[in-house]
Parts: C-alpha cells; sequence; structure tokens
C-alpha cells in the first residue's frame, strides 16, 4: 500500500490570495449564468439575455490597411507609443468634445486598456493603505483595478436618489472626513464622466465644485471619460478638460484624464487605453509604468490610420451618438410600458433602472433577490445596483446597446411579462 | 505637486538612472547611416532579432486572412475586436502552445489551458513576482543578467533580487554552492526568499544551461520549497549545439519534483523578432498561479487583432519549420562571423551557441581591474569608436571587463563597418597602457562603486520627442525607451 506523502503548498503572496480580484460578486455571478444558458434567437429562444455588458456593438466598424511595413511596425516598442497614433488619438478626443478641448499628443501615454491605465494612475499617485473617493454608485471592476496590486483604498462618496445621484460638496466632504476619522490618508477623487453606472454625463456646476474641492484637499482627480463618444449628443457631455481650458489650465497639474476605444469604438479586444495628464511627472512616470502594459503596435498602426480620418471620424461620433439615443428611447419607452421608471440618462450603454418598488423590503439582501428572480426565472442578465456600491437597494445597471433591435424587443417583452405577474401576485397578496 | 506622488512614482526603480542608458543617449543623438552620417554610433546594445523577416513578411503577404485589414479578413473584424475575454482565443493558445512544443523538438508537450497571456515578458515577469512575493521577499538571480529584471521585478511588487554570482573561471555557470551561498546570506539578513530565476537560454551570456545545471538547481528549489521561474524567451535562437533543455524536460526526468513550484516565461520578442505585438507568456504548473495570473493579465491583454494574426502564422507548421531552421541558421552565421573578427585582434568572448549577443572579453584593455577601468573603457567605446555596447556592471557581473555586443540588430554591411572599427581601436589601444594579464582571483582587482550618471529626463524626454536622423539598419529610437532591451 502506497503512502501519500502530501507535497508541501509553498505559499503564494498576499495579493494572489486576496479576493482582491473581485470576481466573486454578484456582477459576475450573472456572466456565468449567460455563459452557462446563452441567449440564441435560433438555438436557445430561451436563454438568458445579456444585458450585464457595457459593450457598444451598434455602430459600424471599419478596418484600414496599414501603411508602414510589417517589419518595422513588429519592431516598433517604444514606451511613447506611435507618434501617428497619438496624435489620432487626440484628434479623435478633441472631435468628440467638439473641439472644446486641445490635447497634446505628447501627453498621451498609452496603456493596454482603461483598465491597466486606472491601476497605473493609482500607483503613481497613492502609496498602500492611501485611498481614492469614488462616487457611488461605480463601476464594480474599480475595487479591483484601483485596490487589488496597489494595496490602495476606496472610500465610497454616497450619492442619493433624491438628487439624482449627482456628486454634491457635502458628500465629498463627508467621505473625506471619514477617510480622515480613519486616518487615512486621501490621494485623489476619481469620477467617471458620463457615469457607470447612471448613464448620466455630470453637470458643469458639479464639476466647477469638484474641481474645487480638490484644489482645496490638494488631492488628484483623474475623469474616466471612457464613454464620452457615447454622450447621446456633443452638447451635453462636459470635459473636465474643457473646465481646465476655460480657466487656462489653472490647478491642473492634478488632473488626469483616462480613456479608452472600447466603449466608444467597440473595440475592447484590442486593449486601447490611455492616460492623458497635465502633470509633467505623472506623464514621465506613466510612461515609464506603460512598459507593463503597452498597445500592440501593429494595433497601434491600424488605428492611427482609422482616427486619422477626420471624416471617418466626424460620421462615426454622429452615426453612434444617434444610434445610442434612439436605442435609450426605446428601452426608455419599453420600460414605461411595463410601469418600470429609470433615471433620466443622456450618455453610455446603459440606463439606471429603479426597481425599488419590487423589494419587500429596501434591503440589499432583497434586491439580490430581485436580482435572482430576474436573473433565472426572467433570464435577463442586468446588474443589482449594490454590486455597484449603490446605497439606495432596488437599482439596476441595464445594458442596451449590445444586442441587436429584436433581442431588445425581447427582452422587453419579458419584462413586460415579468411586471403583469409581479402586479397579479401584490394584488393577490393584498 | 511632487510630493503628492507616490513613492513607487518618485523612487529610482524604473531603472533609467543607470548608466546602461547613457549609451543609448549617445546612439539617438548620433545614429550610424552609411551615407548620410557614416560616423555615427552603431547600435549594438539591442538585443533584437531583425534577421529574419523576410520569411515572415512573406508569410503575411501569402495570408491576407490573418490580418483584419484586408479585404479577405475584414468580416472577422467584428467579432475579433469585441472578444475581451482574458482567457484568449483558443486557437491563439493553442496556436502558442504548439510553437513552443516544436521549438524543444516536441519533446515535451504544452496544455494550450495553462497559456496566460501579460504585456510583454515584463508583463510576464512582473506578474509572476506579485504572484510569488510579498513585498520585502526575494528572488536570487544568477549573475550577469538583464539589466531590466530590477524594475520588472521590483519596481512595483517591492520584492527584492538577490545575485547569485557566477564566475568566469568557470564560465559563468551556476553551481550549487553558489546558489546555497546566495540563499544563506538571505537567511542572515533576515529575507525571505520565495524563488529563483533562470534565465535560459541566458542573457547576456548566450549560452544554454545543461542539463546538470538545471536539475541541481530544480533540486535546489525544490529542497529549499521555494519558486523557479524560467524565462526561456530566446529559446528558439539557438544555433548550434549542445542543444537547449527546457526547464519542462526536466520535470519529466524527475517526476518527484513539486510541478507547482514551476513557472515559465515566454514571449515572441525574440525568437520571431515581434517586439512591438507585446505577446508575453506565462506558463505555470501551479494551478493556483495560473488562475492568479489570468486575473492580473486583464492588466496586460494581448490585441485580439494581434492574437488572431499569431494564431494563424503559428498553425502553419511548414512556416514555422522553415523559419526556425532558417533563423538559427541566420543567427549562426552572424555569431561566427562577429566572433571570428574579433578574435582576429585577440578579443576572445564566452563560447556561446544561443541568443542575440557576444558575452565580449575585454579584460586585456582595461587600464586596471576595476568597474571604474570599464566605465571608462566603455565610454570610449560608444564615444569614440561609436559602438553602442553593454557595460558588464550593468548586468551584475561581479568581474569587471565584460560587455554584451548585440549582432541581429543590424545588416551585414553595418556589421562590416562596426567590426572594422573595433579592429582600428584594438590595434590602436596596443599602443596604451593596458593590462595584459588576467587575473585568476577575485582579489586581484578591487571593486569601486559603480559610476552613476544622472540623466536630465526632460532632456531625453526632448530628445525623444525631436525629429531625429534614424539610420535604416535600426530605425528604432532610443531602447532607453523600449519595453524590454
Amino acid at each position: 500500500m502506497a503512502i501519500e506523502i502530501e507535497k508541501p503548498r509553498v505559499s503564494l503572496s498576499k495579493v494572489a490570495l486576496s479576493e482582491t480580484h473581485g470576481e466573486d460578486s454578484p456582477y459576475f455571478a450573472g456572466w456565468k449564468a449567460y455563459d452557462e444558458n446563452p441567449y440564441d434567437e435560433l438555438n436557445n429562444p430561451s436563454g438568458v439575455i445579456q444585458m450585464g455588458l457595457a459593450e457598444n456593438q451598434l455602430a459600424a466598424n471599419s478596418g484600414r490597411s496599414s501603411t508602414s511595413s510589417f517589419r518595422e511596425n513588429a519592431l516598433f516598442q517604444d514606451y511613447h507609443g506611435l507618434q501617428s497614433f497619438r496624435k489620432a488619438m487626440a484628434s479623435f478626443m478633441e472631435q468628440i468634445r467638439g473641439g472644446r478641448a486641445k490635447f497634446d499628443p505628447d501627453r498621451i501615454v498609452i496603456t493596454a486598456g482603461a483598465t491597466a491605465a486606472n491601476e497605473l494612475l493609482t500607483f503613481i499617485l497613492a502609496d498602500p493603505g492611501d485611498a481614492l473617493l469614488i462616487p457611488t454608485p461605480y463601476y464594480p471592476g474599480f475595487d479591483r483595478d484601483l485596490r487589488w496590486r496597489t494595496g490602495v483604498n476606496i472610500i465610497p462618496v454616497h450619492c442619493q436618489s433624491s438628487n439624482n445621484f449627482e456628486i454634491s460638496p457635502q458628500a465629498l466632504e463627508a467621505a473625506y472626513n471619514e477617510a480622515e476619522s480613519k486616518n487615512i490618508k486621501v490621494k485623489g477623487l476619481l469620477i467617471t464622466n458620463p457615469s457607470n453606472p447612471l448613464g448620466a454625463t455630470i453637470k458643469r456646476s458639479n464639476l466647477q465644485k469638484i474641481l474645487k474641492f480638490v484644489t482645496c484637499k490638494n488631492i488628484h482627480l483623474i475623469s474616466d471619460e471612457i464613454y464620452s463618444g457615447s454622450s447621446f449628443s456633443c452638447d451635453e457631455f462636459v470635459s473636465i478638460s474643457q473646465i481646465l481650458a476655460e480657466q487656462n489650465y489653472k490647478d491642473s497639474e492634478r488632473v488626469h484624464v483616462v480613456y479608452s476605444l472600447s466603449k466608444d469604438l467597440g473595440l475592447p479586444g484590442f486593449r486601447v487605453g490611455t492616460i492623458y495628464s497635465y502633470n509633467d511627472d505623472v506623464v514621465r512616470t506613466a510612461r515609464r509604468m506603460s512598459s507593463f502594459t503597452l498597445i500592440s503596435s501593429q494595433t497601434q498602426q491600424l488605428l492611427a490610420s482609422m482616427l486619422s480620418d477626420k471624416r471617418f471620424t466626424e460620421n462615426y461620433i454622429r452615426v453612434n451618438r444617434e444610434r445610442l439615443k434612439k436605442r435609450y428611447e426605446m428601452i426608455i419607452d419599453g420600460l414605461r410600458n411595463a410601469g418600470i421608471s429609470c433615471l433620466n440618462g443622456n450618455a453610455g450603454l446603459f440606463c439606471w433602472m429603479n426597481l425599488s418598488s419590487l423589494l419587500l423590503e429596501p434591503t440589499m439582501e432583497c434586491e439580490l433577490e430581485l436580482w435572482k428572480l430576474i436573473l433565472y426565472e426572467v433570464r435577463l442578465n442586468i446588474s443589482p445596483g449594490s454590486s455597484c456600491h449603490c446605497l439606495e437597494p432596488g437599482w439596476f445597471r441595464v445594458c442596451f446597446a449590445n444586442m441587436n433591435e429584436k433581442t431588445l424587443e425581447i427582452a422587453l417583452s419579458r419584462i413586460h411579462d415579468f411586471m403583469d405577474r409581479m402586479r397579479k401576485v401584490k394584488i393577490s397578496l393584498q | 505637486m511632487d510630493q503628492l506622488l507616490s513613492k513607487i512614482a518618485i523612487n529610482d526603480g524604473h531603472g533609467e538612472n543607470s548608466a546602461f542608458f547613457d549609451g543609448w543617449k549617445a546612439y539617438d543623438s548620433d545614429p550610424y547611416h552609411p551615407t548620410q552620417n557614416p560616423d555615427g554610433v552603431i547600435q549594438m546594445g539591442l538585443a533584437e532579432n531583425q534577421l529574419s523577416f523576410d520569411f515572415v513578411e512573406e508569410w503575411v503577404r501569402n495570408n491576407p486572412k490573418a490580418s483584419i485589414c484586408t479585404e479577405q479578413g475584414a468580416n472577422d473584424f467584428r467579432d475579433i475586436a469585441i472578444f475581451q475575454d482574458y482567457h484568449g482565443f483558443p486557437e491563439f493558445r493553442n496556436a502558442v502552445a504548439r510553437f513552443m512544443e516544436k521549438v524543444r523538438g516536441n519533446r515535451v508537450r504544452f496544455d494550450p489551458d495553462r497559456i496566460v497571456m501579460s504585456g510583454g515578458a515584463t508583463g510576464a515577469q512582473e506578474t509572476l513576482a506579485f504572484c510569488l512575493a510579498d513585498p520585502g521577499e526575494a528572488l536570487l538571480v544568477p549573475t550577469p543578467y538583464y539589466p531590466a529584471n530590477d524594475r520588472d521585478l521590483t519596481w512595483r511588487t517591492g520584492i527584492k533580487l538577490l545575485p547569485v554570482i557566477c564566475e568566469s573561471s568557470n564560465n559563468f555557470k551556476i553551481t550549487s554552492s553558489a546558489l546555497e551561498s546566495a540563499y544563506n546570506k538571505a537567511q542572515e539578513s533576515n529575507i525571505k526568499v520565495k524563488g529563483l530565476l533562470l534565465n535560459n537560454p541566458s542573457n547576456p551570456l548566450g549560452t544554454v544551461l545543461d542539463k546538470q545545471t538545471l536539475t541541481e538547481s530544480l533540486n535546489f528549489t525544490n529542497n529549499k520549497n521555494i519558486h523557479l521561474i524560467c524565462d526561456e524567451i530566446y529559446s528558439a535562437t539557438v544555433f548550434s549545439k549542445p542543444d537547449f533543455i527546457s526547464i519542462a524536460e526536466i520535470i519529466e526526468e524527475n517526476p518527484n519534483c513539486n510541478r507547482e513550484l514551476i513557472h515559465i516565461v515566454y514571449s515572441l520578442s525574440k525568437d520571431l523578432g515581434f517586439p512591438g505585438f507585446r505577446v508575453g507568456i506565462i506558463y505555470s504548473y501551479n494551478d493556483s498561479v495560473t488562475n492568479c495570473a489570468r486575473k492580473m493579465s486583464s492588466f496586460g491583454l494581448v490585441s485580439t487583432q494581434t492574437q488572431h494574426l499569431i494564431a494563424s502564422m503559428l498553425s502553419d507548421e511548414v512556416f514555422l519549420d522553415r523559419f526556425i531552421v532558417e533563423s538559427s541558421k541566420r543567427l549562426g552565421n552572424r555569431h561566427s562571423v562577429l566572433v571570428k573578427e574579433l578574435a582576429r585582434v585577440g578579443i576572445e568572448s564566452l563560447k556561446s551557441n544561443a541568443g542575440l549577443y557576444c558575452w565580449m572579453d575585454l579584460r586585456r584593455l582595461l587600464k586596471e581591474f576595476t568597474f571604474e577601468a570599464e566605465m571608462e573603457l566603455w565610454r570610449v567605446i560608444v564615444n569614440e569608436v561609436k559602438l553602442n555596447v553593454s557595460p558588464g556592471s550593468s548586468f551584475h557581473c561581479s568581474e569587471p571587463g565584460w560587455f554584451r555586443v548585440c549582432f541581429a540588430n543590424m545588416d551585414d554591411e553595418t556589421l562590416m563597418v562596426a567590426l572594422k572599427r573595433i579592429h582600428k581601436f584594438v590595434i590602436q589601444s596596443k599602443g596604451i597602457n593596458v593590462v595584459n594579464e588576467v587575473p585568476n582571483s577575485r582579489k586581484q582587482y578591487r571593486r569601486n562603486n559603480k559610476l552613476e550618471i544622472n540623466l536630465s529626463f526632460r532632456r531625453l524626454d526632448g530628445i525623444m520627442m525631436e525629429p531625429h536622423k534614424m539610420s535604416p539598419h535600426s530605425p528604432m529610437s532610443s531602447p532607453l525607451v523600449r519595453a524590454r532591451t
């Protein structure tokens, strides 16, 4: 009889063993349910429809052939990135902002996606144990991207439905003071504008108050503008870069903008992220750090071509906005017909739906019960507000741009039927 | 606002303050060009494989479907563009696994499900460090080693690298006693060692590890219950005997070893010559590490456009077989030309059979056996002979006088010009006071403090931003800014 000797388990790092990778959240459980039973028009019409995926598949994408030789391109690993690419990115970002802000290509640092950009900035701006303030509700991925390997904390800035989840100076102060009371050093505030999951842009007046707050506390401001090209109209979106331009870049050294092509152009696979900082030290350091996460030169080449075609980009931006707006109106109307209200949105690939009236009690547990019901019985993967750290239970993020119209109609009819059933249940209980 | 950046942002962990980069600066400001700047600096500090691009370019032309930017490939654009699963395309993983097997003569199998992506080998090294060690803990690394290991493994992770000293007296072999000595030194300093990092084939030595060394390393790490990371990034650059032996083969021959301790780093930057595409691979035999590294790969995935191209290219067995053979042949030819011409003027180099460089012995040309003298000689080579070669001290070599000289990043004519310059320099310097005898003991020379040359980064950035003359033979700008040199 063989005796089994247990091999000693060698230890991994605390970083490796921690759960800050965040994959145990319900945000991801929905993915799993979708993966196991994905909707397909012909083969699986009763499968789970994916509405948890903030992806833009609405606008047509076109490829352009590269002009530089394969060899030169394959060899190019300069962490400055292709100049033609940076120029094209800068110009694209300007176009999105209707020319109201200028971007210097030499301030563009390339990263493999906004995921990497956000982590990189966190490494640069904060030490382990320090904190970033983030308004709630926020993108669930931040918990991992900003905290996991950096050791930095997130302190939520709680926003309320009573004022449409706008970021108020009081909420900012409250969060800052909370950090102070715990002896945690706040190094910056990270805002997402347009907001994920709210699907709304931040008002100009609020941006000004935010800038005032960070200046007063002498902390950094990261503005993740990954959905800037997904606002339904050019005028609705005001970028922090515009505010800075208007004040002649006073106090701009503390501001850093994150951008990516994953949402606006629907190219998440290409891993195209950028950091645009008004701070020379941050640009320099970020550039060095980008060695760990550069954009494939092949992809830089393709996008340099694509984005420098101004006719294409202008047309794309316009059409993309129109289609998103139309899709948004379609889902809002459909939800309204089902008796569901949403936050007024004007941007993004999702709407922020209010189902709080369906909760037996205004608790996170009830929200998750409702979420499970919607996932497993209605078979729609939507994201519960609690996974976005929303303080008030009952809100859900519903994506609408990652499917065709027909599928959305089916989703809406499922919701309609579900609400009918819920009303009947309520009536019978009364 | 400077005080408002993190410690990591402010410290020197980025590694660019090392004297190593002064050579790049000299090259950048005065790059060689056969007609426009024949007296310029020739770049010999860049370990890049540029010899076999004609093969690859022919393949790309013949396979338009592999590119999503062509008529034939554009139909796949959308599906490829939206795929962001950090598992990567199965076709990509399969193709990479098969390629790695081929390079090892199909003597081992690689499981495509263990292939994890990273932002180049740079990203792979860092990710493994994050997975295997905590801040303050250490990895042992045999010297001389690739300079950027310091940045890649320690900058953001907070871990330490401790040298395993290898000496010229036995051709820089990694000995058991050197391993033990390094480990014990760490113990005495209360530093917890979490692993050993091997680079096989070696940069900068250009040698492959023999079976005995690999087995001893395996036993050493197993006995201490620490990890063994093998960076096999140069595995397909072997051009003559002895054959390359991968750690993957050693563990098959030692079935009782603890596989959970074994991790391989790979990339396409050297073997195929694609550093721009950022294709880094982690292959771990440990499920927890694979899972963790895969999650971390979110911070450095390979562009799906590139995954698609590589999947196509690496599934073309006929192309690969030809490429591997031809690339080896060309590297071998280059290497023998360089070694022969160096020998003609009495310059020896370490006997090597792999890599994109030679480890040149210039001890006879040192004024004295110090690192100061090495740096002085190096400055002369860069500024007067106009060759950017890399001084051994930047590779943490324990003995002065060794230099790494790259040979695969230029065309034949440029190499000839470089060799002529070396000949001229050596002949001239025989007139100056040089040490004629090579010491046989480390005690015969003292190690002074390495001279640090402070670079003004704004100036460097300024240089980077200016349009400057580029040699068509080294079409890139300063490797200072490369992800990996």
